[in-house]
């Protein structure tokens, strides 16, 4: 009977084959048009292309489209504020997700946690332009909340949208505050998972609550910790777009701090119209990525075979 | 007795430091729509106000009585994300239901280019070259919909919660001879309800926050959606006054531009944060099940 069954099984799967490939080709079709295609279009790196010819229809030009992106001036300006926002960011958002969801776990009313999960969680929602409407709000040079508070307390206005040295840190803070609500509920669903008992016999053998979070709870947290951290790692040469265009305003005199990869290619692209040198860095940050990611899988192995992502 | 004390004391220490940080995240939100319903001449004489002097609807009169520009963006916002979100959760249901079918020929292959794209893509300009050149999108609607259709993130959430499904329902299904459509159709897709309004809700506020894709593609001013149109308004903080001058013929340094661009964002942003808390344990499923790997 068994054994019939599995025969008529194995019979039915060439029917069943050809609906499941029809059901999986229009995701697989997108998949192709939207993310393979452009893989294969990276090639125009290497070649002069405008908008009258084809991608393989264009002639090579071998390495000069980076030649010119590698000697402009913004070469090192745009890689250094990529990496260093990008890491600021991991670290300030990891540190303040983690330390959200440890007090979190503090607190016992349902309907509290309910209120602080959500609060936290706003922003998330939010789009960066209309952040960016808050942050002119708070920032703006006449009007702005900032400088009228620090005109009554007696201290000179400050330019914000034309001084540099206060933008690393916004830039920092401004992600920490969209993502925390994401980050703490991350950490705080991996928190729920420990198993209450530890809790309750570290505290029977006299355990200070600090001494139990910092070796129970830190300890679970140490997998999934690593696990987003490399995530991110493995995405540094990629900014959030919105953050660095929207926030700053476009403002030129912001731009040698907030000027990031991805902002840099789109202006090269659609403001300058310049193929060859936005191809360039382009083609840079999707080679460089692939490695990080790489590298990063490779050091979570490393560390714990578990956390490995592939 | 001590540890009772102890107890209540980090969870007030506790209490204390959320409700700081929650403040932080909704003082910025809060200040948008106080600004909305402030006076305009109080706005430009003292400047922004955390805490209103005086409630004023002027803002929001304006704009309902001017409102093509808005209706138009609203008109692209809520056609782009219906469409985009009713298509995108059929083709990425349909997707993870194939990758979790053992049989299915194709599956280790489709899995790989899956999992493949979000390690490695072409990244901006050539998509741009795609869209514009060989697409043919350019200032077309499906520019702002086609490519956020399916995402591989989706794809494999949606595929860990089918495969939880036991196999033995969609054996049974097959014994009486049930098609693998009618499979997914009749069984999978109505046991996979809260799963599908997790990507469902997923879905609908990338397209409702995107701006990115409009940014690349759209320059009429009749396709603008909603966040587009709230940048340029910042942006260019005359585009409002000649956008609603000239369409209604009114004195335009009578138009309060400072406090009806911030009612703008509060009309812009307040349908996400209004379905937020209603939805909210969807998008913690989701996100949580997200952040594991696929």
């Amino acid at each position: 009977m068994a054994r019939e069954l599995m025969v008529r099984m194995k019979k039915l799967t060439g029917i069943d084959n050809i609906y499941l490939s029809f059901m999986s080709a229009p995701g697989m079709l997108l998949i192709f048009v939207f993310s393979y295609f452009p893989m294969y279009g990276l090639i125009v790196a290497f070649k002069k292309y405008s908008f009258d010819t084809s991608i393989l229809g264009s002639p090579w030009v071998g390495f000069s489209n980076f030649e010119f992106f590698l000697s402009s001036e913004s070469f090192w300006p745009v890689i250094r504020n990529t990496l260093l926002l990008n890491l600021g960011s991991i670290v300030v958002t990891t540190f303040a997700s983690i330390v959200m969801a440890l007090l979190l776990y503090e607190i016992t009313r349902p309907l509290l946690i309910k209120i602080y999960q959500t609060t936290l969680f706003f922003p998330f929602f939010l789009s960066w332009v209309v952040v960016s409407f808050a942050s002119y709000a708070f920032l703006s040079e006449n009007l702005g909340i900032f400088n009228s508070w620090l005109e009554r307390l007696g201290f000179d206005t400050i330019g914000w949208y034309s001084e540099r040295q206060y933008w690393p840190a916004i830039l920092i803070l401004a992600s920490a505050w969209k993502n925390i609500g994401y980050g703490t509920l991350i950490y705080y669903a991996s928190l729920l998972s420990i198993d209450k008992e530890y809790f309750e016999a570290a505290e029977i053998d006299g355990a200070s609550r600090m001494r139990t979070v910092w070796f129970i709870a830190l300890p679970f947290l140490y997998p999934i910790l690593t696990i987003l951290t490399l995530l991110s790692v493995g995405r540094i040469f990629y900014s959030d777009f919105g953050l660095f265009y929207f926030l700053p305003m476009q403002s030129g005199m912001l731009m040698p701090v907030t000027d990031v990869i991805d902002t840099y290619a789109y202006r090269t692209l659609r403001i300058l119209g310049d193929f060859g040198m936005s191809s360039a860095v382009n083609f840079i940050q999707s080679v460089l990525g692939l490695v990080v990611i790489f590298a990063a899988n490779h050091a979570a192995r490393k560390i714990d075979q578990d956390s490995a992502l592939f | 007795m001590t540890r009772g004390f102890q107890q209540r004391r980090t969870s007030s220490i506790a209490n204390a430091t959320l409700m700081c940080v929650c403040l932080l995240c909704i003082i910025p939100l809060l200040t948008i729509v106080t600004i909305s319903f402030s006076n305009e001449k109080m706005l430009v004489s003292d400047g922004y106000r955390l805490i209103p002097q005086q409630l004023d609807f002027t803002a929001y009169k304006y704009i309902l009585r001017n409102a093509s520009v808005m209706i138009q963006a609203y008109k692209v916002t809520i056609f782009v994300t219906a469409c985009g979100t009713i298509a995108g959760l059929l083709a990425t249901s349909l997707l993870a239901y194939a990758l979790t079918r053992s049989r299915f020929i194709f599956r280790k292959l489709f899995s790989f280019l899956v999992i493949f794209t979000l390690l490695f893509n072409g990244g901006l300009v050539p998509s741009y070259i795609l869209v514009v050149n060989y697409l043919h999108l350019k200032d077309s609607l499906l520019a702002l919909i086609l490519p956020y259709l399916i995402g591989a993130m989706n794809v494999l959430i949606l595929r860990t919660f089918f495969s939880q499904i036991p196999e033995a329902i969609s054996e049974s299904a097959k014994i009486d001879g049930a098609s693998e459509w009618t499979i997914y159709w009749r069984i999978v897709f109505p046991l996979s309800k809260p799963a599908l309004a997790t990507i469902g809700l997923l879905i609908l506020l990338v397209y409702w926050n995107d701006w990115w894709l409009s940014l690349l593609y759209i320059d009429s001013p009749k396709l603008l959606p909603l966040q587009l149109m709230l940048h340029r308004m910042m942006a260019n903080i005359e585009f409002l006054r000649s956008n609603i001058g000239n369409l209604s013929g009114v004195n335009i340094s009578q138009i309060p531009s400072e406090s009806a661009r911030m009612a703008m964002c509060v009309l812009a942003a307040a349908p996400m944060l209004i379905i937020l808390p209603f939805f909210q344990k969807y998008f913690v499923r989701g996100l949580t099940l997200g952040s594991v790997k696929g």
